[in-house]
């Protein structure tokens, strides 16, 4: 099922925001997970879990390395889901 | 180099009669009891419907999203340890090398380990929160309570049972006497209310089933006991050399004078009927302490309402004071708290504090006939009024294992 780029980045607000108490309003696309946002590397791995089960979409260890950014996220998460 | 001396400057607490140290003295004094049916399902699994859990949950207390990566344990730690910091004034400029943190658990994050693996089960490998390990492991209250506080002198975690909380002061202690540290966080917390610990002191007879009456089930030193309640929460204290805490102008509340330690070698869980092991610790926290038994006027009992542990310990405590025993006021706290484990000799501890400092010696509650066999002197139902001058107090407590440590507090 396809999921609109909108959609995906409401979601991660969400998530992120239940996992490390970040306001979903600071949460924007150019915004990097650890300098930015201060999710550490175990709140990024329940971060992680929460898109795969919320999106439907499986998100290999290897590659969460690669997403430093929310927007690397949701264009992964899109694309995975295409 | 003078000998080091070690005070106490702060005290914190999260217990079943209040969320600080305020209400629960009061309560205390008041005789309430902490002690409440269970409301949740799993009860009629077990024996014993009831425990008595925190008077303020620690969502009160806290952020959620600070809670949701700290086992129950360690919610309880750092809200202990918070009012105790500031209590000691939030001494934040000393020198964190000299700062240490000592606080113990005699069963860690039990409740965590349960949960995630019903969450293992349900959801595979992936559904285990990252959070498992850090929120399970027994150092975990210390290790948050130093990180918060930037320790670095050390931070450890005596573990030995029901004694735990008492040790981890002991060892506190023995820091600031040895030099290694000139302030230190310590205490002992507990959140083991869950049906599998339950279960299993259940089937070691070890709990009361006083079901039709939880108020009045903790009540040592009562002929008709028959266990423990189980208890959670967690007592702080900040201990200080006493040179420093004179000279940034601290609060001082009273000196712990020494400890003592022993152990049994008699069995894993039931206590030595001679209690020979309790005499020797009396013995050397009295020394350590240079106190002579004439100088206690109070105790606070490990007394948790057990048939065989309350009758040993006065035994114990009446060979080992002589006929010094009847001018100690002895409270057994655990009938209006209940028994919280790795807790119990830190809240314990922060009481004999309050004791030193208003000069009361807070009741025991539920004792309707005394125990004949129990020759010492209990404090029943009412506050006793403790002399004026300088005064001591010993804190006992014991673990399974057979852990002895008592632990001798003076007045300043």
């Amino acid at each position: 099922m396809a999921l609109s780029q909108a959609d995906v980045l409401a979601g991660i607000k969400e998530i992120v925001e239940e996992v490390a108490g970040i306001p979903a309003a600071s949460i924007e696309l150019n915004k990097n997970f650890t300098d930015d946002l201060e999710v550490d590397s175990l709140s990024m791995v329940e971060v992680v879990v929460a898109c795969e089960e919320r999106f439907g979409v499986k998100i290999p260890d290897d590659k969460v390395t690669e997403l430093a950014t929310v927007g690397d996220a949701v264009n992964f998460i899109v694309n995975a889901a295409a | 180099m003078s000998e080091r001396r070690v005070v106490v400057t702060g005290l914190g607490a999260t217990t079943p009669l209040g969320g600080d140290v305020e209400t629960t003295w009061k309560a205390l004094l008041a005789g309430k009891s902490g002690v409440r049916l269970l409301t949740e399902d799993w009860r009629e699994q077990l024996p014993v419907h009831f425990a008595a859990r925190v008077a303020t949950e620690p969502a009160d207390q806290m952020e959620r999203v600070e809670m949701r990566r700290l086992d129950r344990s360690e919610q309880f730690a750092l809200i202990a340890s918070r009012e105790a910091w500031k209590d000691a004034g939030s001494p934040d400029d000393i020198d964190k090398e000299r700062l240490g943190v000592v606080i113990a658990s005699g069963i860690g994050g039990v409740i965590t380990l349960l949960d995630q693996f019903v969450n293992l089960n349900e959801k595979g490998a992936r559904g285990v929160s990252p959070h498992t390990v850090p929120m399970l492991m027994p150092n975990g209250p210390a290790a948050n309570v130093g990180l918060e506080l930037k320790a670095k002198a050390g931070v450890h975690t005596p573990v030995s049972a029901c004694a735990s909380g008492a040790e981890a002061i002991g060892y506190a202690y023995e820091m600031i006497k040895n030099n290694r540290a000139d302030i230190i966080v310590t205490g002992g917390v507990e959140a083991a209310v869950h049906q599998l610990p339950m279960a299993g002191f259940a089937a070691m007879k070890a709990l009361s089933t006083r079901n039709d009456a939880p108020e009045r089930a903790s009540r040592p030193y009562d002929v008709d006991r028959d266990g423990f309640v189980l208890g959670e929460g967690g007592g702080v204290l900040v201990l200080e050399e006493y040179e420093s805490a004179k000279a940034r102008g601290a609060k001082i509340y009273c000196e712990i004078g020494g400890q003592g330690l022993t152990s049994d070698g008699y069995h894993i869980a039931a206590p030595d009927p001679d209690g020979e092991g309790v005499q020797r610790a009396i013995k050397f926290a009295l020394q350590a302490a240079g106190l002579s038994t004439k100088d206690i006027v109070h105790l606070n009992a490990h007394a948790t309402s057990t048939p065989a542990g309350d009758v040993a310990e006065a035994n114990a405590l009446r060979k080992a004071l002589g006929a010094d025993a009847d001018h100690v006021a002895v409270s057994a706290t655990k009938s209006m708290t209940g028994h919280l484990l790795g807790g119990a000799g830190a809240i314990e501890s922060v009481f004999i504090v309050k004791a030193l400092q208003e000069r009361l010696a807070p009741p025991t509650i539920n004792i309707e006939n005394l125990d004949p066999a129990v020759t010492i002197d209990v404090v029943r139902d009412t506050p006793r009024q403790l002399p004026a001058g300088d005064i001591a107090a010993l804190n006992d407590s014991f673990g399974f294992g057979g852990h002895n440590v008592v632990l001798a507090f003076k007045s300043l």
